[in-house]
């Protein structure tokens, strides 16, 4: 059989891959797109595994549910305004940030900017891009970050969001130490930072933000939304 | 010989009554252990294989996984709520103070809904960061990202509809802020805040809606969009595993060698 221009194999490992014939003619090769790693079965393996992890959260969640009561206050009463009237944890950034803004940029502008900001990140290349934003074209890049930073530093000074601007100014700061950092730099911090790409820091300080908002709008406000420590009641 | 659970386990499997339902039979081999997620409407959704090291506990934290198990144990106590619960006012604060004091364990109930509750928006938080600090979003997962989008707002609305339903003054007073957000949307906002509420306040009208919403149309629209978000993660090509396929990042590193 020399002129046999096609080889037919089939892996003995029955539990690696059952009923697998693979025709490889002497011409062409495999094109071997992805590296075969080891598997494992979903079923039983994996679900067992799933099965565990919501088991150990159940647990955690009822232990709780014994020891601590959800809160039930007196009937709803329109005529009666509690102070401060909060929203739900969750939307206390926004509501926080409506104390320094206009509801119509506080409550719809920046949410509905978010959530857009959110839906596209994947269909950007820049997003894609995993490189970190000064290994390449630094000069101009910096100048984009400086006037970029410069602006939304100033427009949080004009509406007094001094809470925002700590955030902001720690991120920018770690950006400025990652423009000064290299993937050859002797400290693992600084070649970590140096690796990271813009979506990365855009989305850090957004979560950063969020955080802190959320924080100060859960603890730090009394009423008339004045500032309060939340240790001195 | 004693028969070890395993056997009777075996011989349930091979009853014509078992095999009528799951056709997969006994063994476990690879292809009966595969033939166990493919054939089972439920379980199809999911690939047959996942990559060893996606399943460690670093690789995702179990976020996803997770926020299902808060979504599963929120549909079996609401429905377990609902059983004693009147979308009416004033009969809906004393339900929940029934619930509080009357109905056998229902003080249980509603601390787990509640606290399962917070604990579902807290992961899909977390799990859409840990999602994009791995680079996940990435093409071919695109759209699965989107679908994860929709499924944090779905959770939001969830989590805020069911926050009125207690009917006390902390709801009362939330949704009145909450809803007051959206009258400030230019031209339509008052139109908009009106179909929210029912009406111009939160009052008994408000209360149904956020029922009907919370109880009915938000919990299919996220069982929907989760069915899709499952079977998306198959047919994109399973969990992402860093170079596991040609990214961008590889092929960046790729030319590089080259050079």
């Amino acid at each position: 059989m020399s002129t046999k221009d096609f080889v037919t194999g089939m892996d003995s490992n029955a539990r690696k891959s059952p009923r697998r014939v693979a025709f490889i003619t002497r011409r062409t090769s495999a094109q071997v797109k992805v590296a075969d790693e080891e598997t494992l079965q979903t079923f039983p393996e994996v679900l067992f595994r799933a099965a565990v992890a919501i088991e150990v959260m159940a647990i955690g969640l009822v232990t709780m549910a014994l020891l601590f009561n959800a809160p039930l206050e007196g009937i709803a009463d329109p005529s009666h305004t509690p102070n401060p009237a909060k929203a739900p944890w969750y939307f206390l950034g926004l509501q926080e940030m409506l104390h320094y803004f206009p509801p119509v940029v506080a409550g719809v502008l920046v949410p509905g900017l978010v959530v857009m900001a959110l839906i596209v990140i994947p269909y950007f290349n820049i997003n894609i891009e995993a490189e970190g934003i000064f290994l390449k074209d630094r000069q101009r890049r910096l100048q984009i970050f400086y006037i970029a930073t410069g602006a939304l530093i100033l427009f949080l000074l004009l509406f007094h969001v001094f809470v925002a601007l700590v955030p902001t100014l720690i991120v920018a700061a770690f950006m400025i130490l990652a423009a000064q950092s290299s993937p050859q730099s002797s400290s693992a911090l600084r070649r970590y930072l140096a690796s990271k790409p813009l979506s990365y820091w855009i989305m850090s300080w957004f979560l950063f933000e969020l955080a802190v908002l959320t924080a100060i709008g859960t603890f730090f406000r009394g009423p008339g939304w004045s500032w309060v420590w939340p240790w001195r009641s | 010989m004693a028969k070890t659970v395993d056997q009777y386990f075996d011989n349930l499997r091979d009853t014509r009554v078992w095999r009528s339902i799951f056709r997969s039979g006994t063994g476990s081999s690879t292809l009966k252990r595969s033939l166990a997620i493919q054939q089972n409407v439920f379980l199809h959704l999911f690939s047959t294989k996942v990559r060893r090291r996606m399943v460690s506990f670093s690789a995702t934290w179990y976020l996803g996984t997770l926020t299902l198990g808060t979504f599963l144990i929120l549909v079996v106590t609401g429905i377990l709520l609902m059983l004693y619960y009147h979308p009416s006012v004033p009969q809906a604060y004393a339900d929940t103070k029934d619930l509080q004091f009357v109905v056998s364990s229902g003080l249980f109930l509603r601390n787990l809904h509640r606290w399962s509750a917070h604990a579902m928006v807290f992961l899909v938080f977390a799990h859409m960061f840990k999602v994009f600090y791995r680079g996940a979003y990435r093409p071919p997962r695109e759209f699965n990202w989107v679908i994860g989008v929709v499924l944090l707002l779905v959770t939001l609305l969830l989590s805020y509809t069911g926050y009125l339903l207690p009917w006390d003054q902390l709801a009362y007073w939330a949704i009145t802020v909450g809803s007051n957000i959206a009258s400030a949307v230019p031209v339509f906002g008052d139109k908009i805040h009106f179909m929210l509420l029912g009406g111009n306040l939160v009052n008994a009208n408000a209360l149904l809606r956020f029922y009907v919403l919370h109880c009915m149309i938000l919990p299919l629209a996220a069982i929907f969009f989760i069915a899709i978000h499952f079977w998306r993660i198959r047919k994109d090509g399973g969990l992402y595993a860093l170079s596991s396929e040609p990214s961008t990042l590889q092929k960046a590193a790729l030319a590089k060698e080259a050079r």
